[in-house]
């Protein structure tokens, strides 16, 4: 487990830098989609296996692909070799790294940072549960209609505003 | 109704014909005239019944009658004023009331009423006749209307509203108030045509030269009031108060505080009766009308002067009684009295004026009522007070007429330049003007004295004896010698008047005047002769005796002890005899061959110019007063001195304001504080825009910078 | 065993990656990569912190997937936004999208 972890983290991170690194858009969204699938490795050691598909489906599937045609459509641009940071790149460096500490620092406060998880009860579906608790109207029904609303909204938006009037 | 309230009624309608006439009838000649005479004779019947009823009155010296209401809270007490006829104030209404009406009347033909109005007359001065075409269609000219008519009856109501109510007072205050209207009056009535400079002039000199009088007359009250604490005839003039105030001792010459108050109020009688030396005022105001002339200076008053003087006599003889060496103030006042009835007379037997005569003549005769007074011959002065009054308001109202008659004169001859006024222009005006004639003859007798008909004889020759018998010989051989004077002079006039033969063409055509002009004379006339008659001295040789000496009891009475009865004396009659008759005849004598002031031996240059008096004060006290008004005060204290500390704070704030302008807020305020926070404002802004790249990174970088700053504060301030 | 505390260092350092290219990216579809990035982290947090703490709510899944909503949601409108703004001004590089300069 410890090692599937190590492996899944340094895959995560190192795809991540060079998502943010890479000058050709198209590598970047690629390097998105590597990060997306250690992520989605990670749920599933956390015994969220719904979450693990939805991550690929989703988020591989519909958004980074999105990313794709969106690189696309903008043309040129993506394909040039132009620098990819701007001129406050270090600045952003800086606030990273300062981030990435303080966050650290304040959790490692946290009395319960190194505690280890429990074992699941023996019958426990997450699915099931999951679905229930979505779906239930004293868990989290409202929230989730509230969010396909949000869904539906947005994605009128997207083609409203994206739309080529010609 | 009571006597006491007619009492109070009585000055009332003349003053309230001024109000009327003034608010209303002005513009209606004949309702003026109407309302003015009408009030006149209101108060005359007013006055008569008083009269009449007073004199029936049993001892009203004792018990006059009086009434009086509380006025000023003074404190603790009231001041009160009121009424009061005693036998003094009797008398003296009934004669106020005659020559009131009188004058009154005789203004409606005096000014002209019923005559159209003139071709050029102007408002405030003199009419000049208007242009009339007869059947023949001829022009000539007649007497015009006096275009402000209306205003001399208000004026005359105003007088006479005056003088009435300091008849009737019972108190030094409401007297000196009617006194000071009076003054009032005197001043517009004498500066009526105040379009002629002379009359303006003459106007501010009477008013000024009484004021002088005026003013110590108050110091006089003031110390009175302040010595006794009211300033009421009745509480004053008793034995406990007489002779504590005759008893204190003043600092002054060693008079007592009676002597020197009745000094002080006697300055005002000086004043007001144009004694020397503040004599000056009343020939010049012999600009007024001539029925002001008459109201003026023979009936109303330099009588009220003469009046006050009489009713302070008391005070004057306070410590003093008959057969006694006179006090300073008597003195005083006698010289006074002497001194100008000779000076006056000396004056005007070189006057041409018919006017001017007159008024000198009033000076003079006014000098033998105070000298009378000063000697303390009470009843003489109050005798001579009222029947100088009765013949000098004739005189002058004969003197108005003849005028009258002169100018119609003048008018039909056209020639402007010949003066009516000028006696030696006149002559044989007796056959042209014949009761004017004889009533002024009868003024003219009385005036000198002529014996036993004329009431100034009696009057007269009571003064005389008065000042024989007490051996006042200096004042005996003054007031002798001035009568004789007087007399000398007063044929001097009537012969240039009316004896002889028309000098001038204005002569020949003068006219007798119309009714309401020569009756007043006659009624005048009446009293002229008889006045006199109620006052014969029992001990007179035949005459005496045959009536009772009324005069004399009644008048008495009104001091405190009755005035002895002086043994009769041939000598004082034998002069007074003398000096009129042969003053008389010596006058007709010199002037009835004159034709013209170059004939007149007596025009001597000193005597013409009243003994240079005009000029001395004028050099004295007129020009140094206009000098200090003019140059001291205007010139150097107001537009130097005050003007010069107004423009120099004025030019001090200019400066600190324009120096805060200057320095302060141009430079401070403006440049730095105003100019500045925009300069630095624009700086800043300058400088900050650029942090407004647009760009959205940036905006990010700065926001989480910022947030981290602050959230690492927080949180290490809520570890802590 | 893997303590919490791995999952949370990974979070926060993939976070602040996101972080970093967010605000270094020129190209403005970088960006909402950089934003994709920062949301994973914060949904891994979401869901160690569920498995940790109190397994049998599902609160901490649900949470999570109703940020892969808003996840979703939002970069379809960034998307159709950067498209726009091609479109407009034939730029997506971020720098030079500045009109809210002064």
């Amino acid at each position: 487990m410890t090692i599937l972890f190590l492996i899944t983290a340094v895959v995560i991170l190192a795809s991540a830098m060079m998502v943010v690194t890479a000058r050709n858009l198209v590598h970047a969204a690629l390097w998105l989609v590597v990060t997306l699938f250690g992520v989605a490795v990670l749920y599933a050691m956390l015994n969220a296996g719904f979450l693990a598909v939805v991550q690929v489906v989703v988020y591989i599937g519909a958004i980074a692909i999105l990313f794709i045609f969106a690189v696309m459509l903008t043309g040129r641009q993506a394909r040039e070799k132009g620098p990819g940071l701007n001129r406050n790149w270090w600045a952003a460096a800086l606030m990273g790294i300062v981030t990435f500490i303080g966050l650290a620092w304040m959790l490692q406060g946290w009395r319960g940072f190194s505690q280890f998880s429990n074992a699941l009860p023996s019958g426990f579906e997450s699915v099931n549960e999951l679905g229930q608790a979505l779906v239930s109207p004293e868990a989290y029904v409202l929230p989730f209609e509230v969010a396909s609303i949000l869904l539906v909204t947005a994605l009128v938006g997207a083609v409203y505003i994206a739309f080529n009037r010609k | 109704m009571t006597t006491e309230l007619l009492i109070w009624l009585i000055p009332f309608p003349p003053l309230l014909a001024f109000f009327l006439i003034v608010l209303f009838t002005n513009r209606n000649k004949a309702l003026s005239h109407d309302v003015g005479v009408g009030a006149a004779a209101l108060s005359w019947l007013g006055s008569m019944v008083v009269f009449f009823r007073a004199i029936g009155t049993e001892h009203l010296g004792e018990h006059p009658i009086e009434a009086s209401i509380p006025w000023l809270p003074t404190g603790e007490t009231w001041f009160r004023i009121g009424v009061l006829i005693d036998p003094l104030a009797a008398v003296v209404l009934f004669f106020v009331a005659f020559t009131i009406f009188m004058i009154f009347l005789y203004s409606v033909g005096y000014q002209n009423f019923g005559q159209p109005i003139g071709d050029h007359d102007r408002p405030g001065l003199p009419p000049h006749g208007a242009t009339l075409v007869d059947g023949k269609g001829r022009k000539y000219m007649v007497p015009s209307v006096e275009p402000l008519y209306s205003r001399f009856f208000a004026f005359l109501g105003l007088f006479a509203f005056g003088m009435y109510t300091l008849v009737v007072s019972d108190n030094l205050l409401t007297m000196f108030v009617g006194w000071e209207i009076m003054g009032l009056c005197s001043y517009l009535l004498i500066g009526f045509w105040y379009g002629k400079e002379s009359a303006r002039d003459a106007a501010i000199k009477a008013f000024m030269t009484t004021r002088v009088g005026d003013v110590f007359m108050l110091m006089g009250i003031a110390y009175l009031y302040s010595a006794t604490g009211t300033l009421s005839f009745r509480a004053i003039f008793t034995e406990e108060v007489l002779h504590v105030l005759s008893t204190t001792a003043t600092p002054i010459l060693g008079m007592s505080v009676a002597g020197l108050i009745a000094l002080l109020l006697f300055i005002g009688t000086v004043g007001k009766s144009a004694q020397w030396p503040l004599h000056v005022w009343l020939p010049d105001a012999m600009e007024g009308p001539t029925p002001v002339s008459a109201m003026i200076h023979a009936a109303t008053m330099v009588s009220a002067g003469v009046y006050a003087g009489i009713r302070m006599f008391p005070l004057l003889t306070a410590g003093w009684h008959e057969g006694a060496a006179l006090t300073t103030t008597m003195g005083i006042v006698a010289f006074i009295g002497a001194f100008t009835a000779l000076f006056a007379a000396t004056i005007a037997l070189a006057q041409n004026d018919i006017k001017r005569v007159l008024a000198y003549s009033t000076i003079s005769q006014l000098g033998f009522m105070v000298a009378s007074l000063g000697i303390g011959a009470y009843i003489a002065a109050v005798f001579h007070l009222i029947t100088h009054a009765f013949f000098k308001a004739l005189l002058f109202l004969g003197s108005g007429s003849v005028i009258h008659g002169m100018e119609h004169g003048v008018l039909h001859t056209g020639d402007h330049k010949v003066d009516p006024q000028d006696m030696f222009n006149m002559g044989g005006l007796r056959r042209k003007m014949p009761i004017t004639f004889w009533t002024f003859l009868i003024g003219g007798f009385a005036l000198s004295g002529f014996p036993v008909i004329t009431a100034g004889f009696w009057s007269k020759d009571e003064i005389l004896a008065d000042a024989w018998a007490n051996g006042h010989l200096a004042v005996f051989v003054t007031l002798a010698v001035a009568a004789f004077l007087t007399a000398f002079y007063t044929m001097r006039q009537i012969t240039l008047t009316f004896l002889g033969e028309p000098r001038t063409k204005e002569a020949e055509h003068a006219q007798e005047t119309p009714w309401t002009m020569t009756v007043p004379l006659m009624v005048l006339a009446f009293f002229a002769i008889t006045y006199g008659w109620v006052g014969i001295p029992e001990s007179f040789p035949v005459l005496g005796g045959i009536l009772p000496n009324w005069f004399h009891e009644f008048v008495g009475g009104t001091l405190l002890e009755h005035p002895p009865f002086l043994e009769f004396n041939i000598v004082p009659l034998l002069t007074s005899l003398a000096v009129a008759l042969g003053g008389l005849f010596f006058g007709w004598l010199a002037y009835r061959g004159v034709k013209s002031p170059a004939q007149d031996r007596l025009q001597i240059p000193v005597l013409k110019n009243k003994w240079y008096f005009d000029e001395a004060y004028d050099f004295l006290f007129v020009k140094p007063a206009y000098w200090f008004a003019e140059t001291f005060v205007y010139k150097w204290m107001d537009t130097g001195l005050i003007d010069g500390i107004l423009h120099g704070v004025g030019k001090v704030t200019a400066f600190l304001g324009s120096a805060i302008r200057n320095y302060i807020d141009k430079l401070i305020i403006n440049e730095f504080v105003g100019d500045g926070t925009a300069r630095l404002t624009q700086w800043l802004g300058d400088r900050l825009r650029p942090v407004q790249t647009g760009r959205i990174q940036q905006y990010m970088l700065a926001s989480l910078g910022v947030l981290i700053v602050v959230g690492s504060l927080l949180f290490s301030l809520l570890m802590r | 065993m893997i303590p919490l505390s791995w999952y949370l260092i990974l979070a926060a350092a993939l976070f602040s990656i996101g972080l970093f290219g967010v605000l270094a990216r020129r190209n403005a579809i970088a960006i909402l990569l950089g934003v994709e990035l920062m949301l994973n982290a914060v949904n891994i947090n979401l869901v160690a912190f569920w498995r940790y703490l109190n397994p049998i709510q599902m609160t901490g899944q649900v949470f999570a997937i109703i940020v892969f909503a808003v996840a979703a949601a939002e970069v379809a409108v960034g998307l159709a936004l950067v498209i726009s703004v091609y479109r407009s001004r034939k730029t997506i590089v971020a720098d030079e999208l500045d009109m809210m300069k002064w």
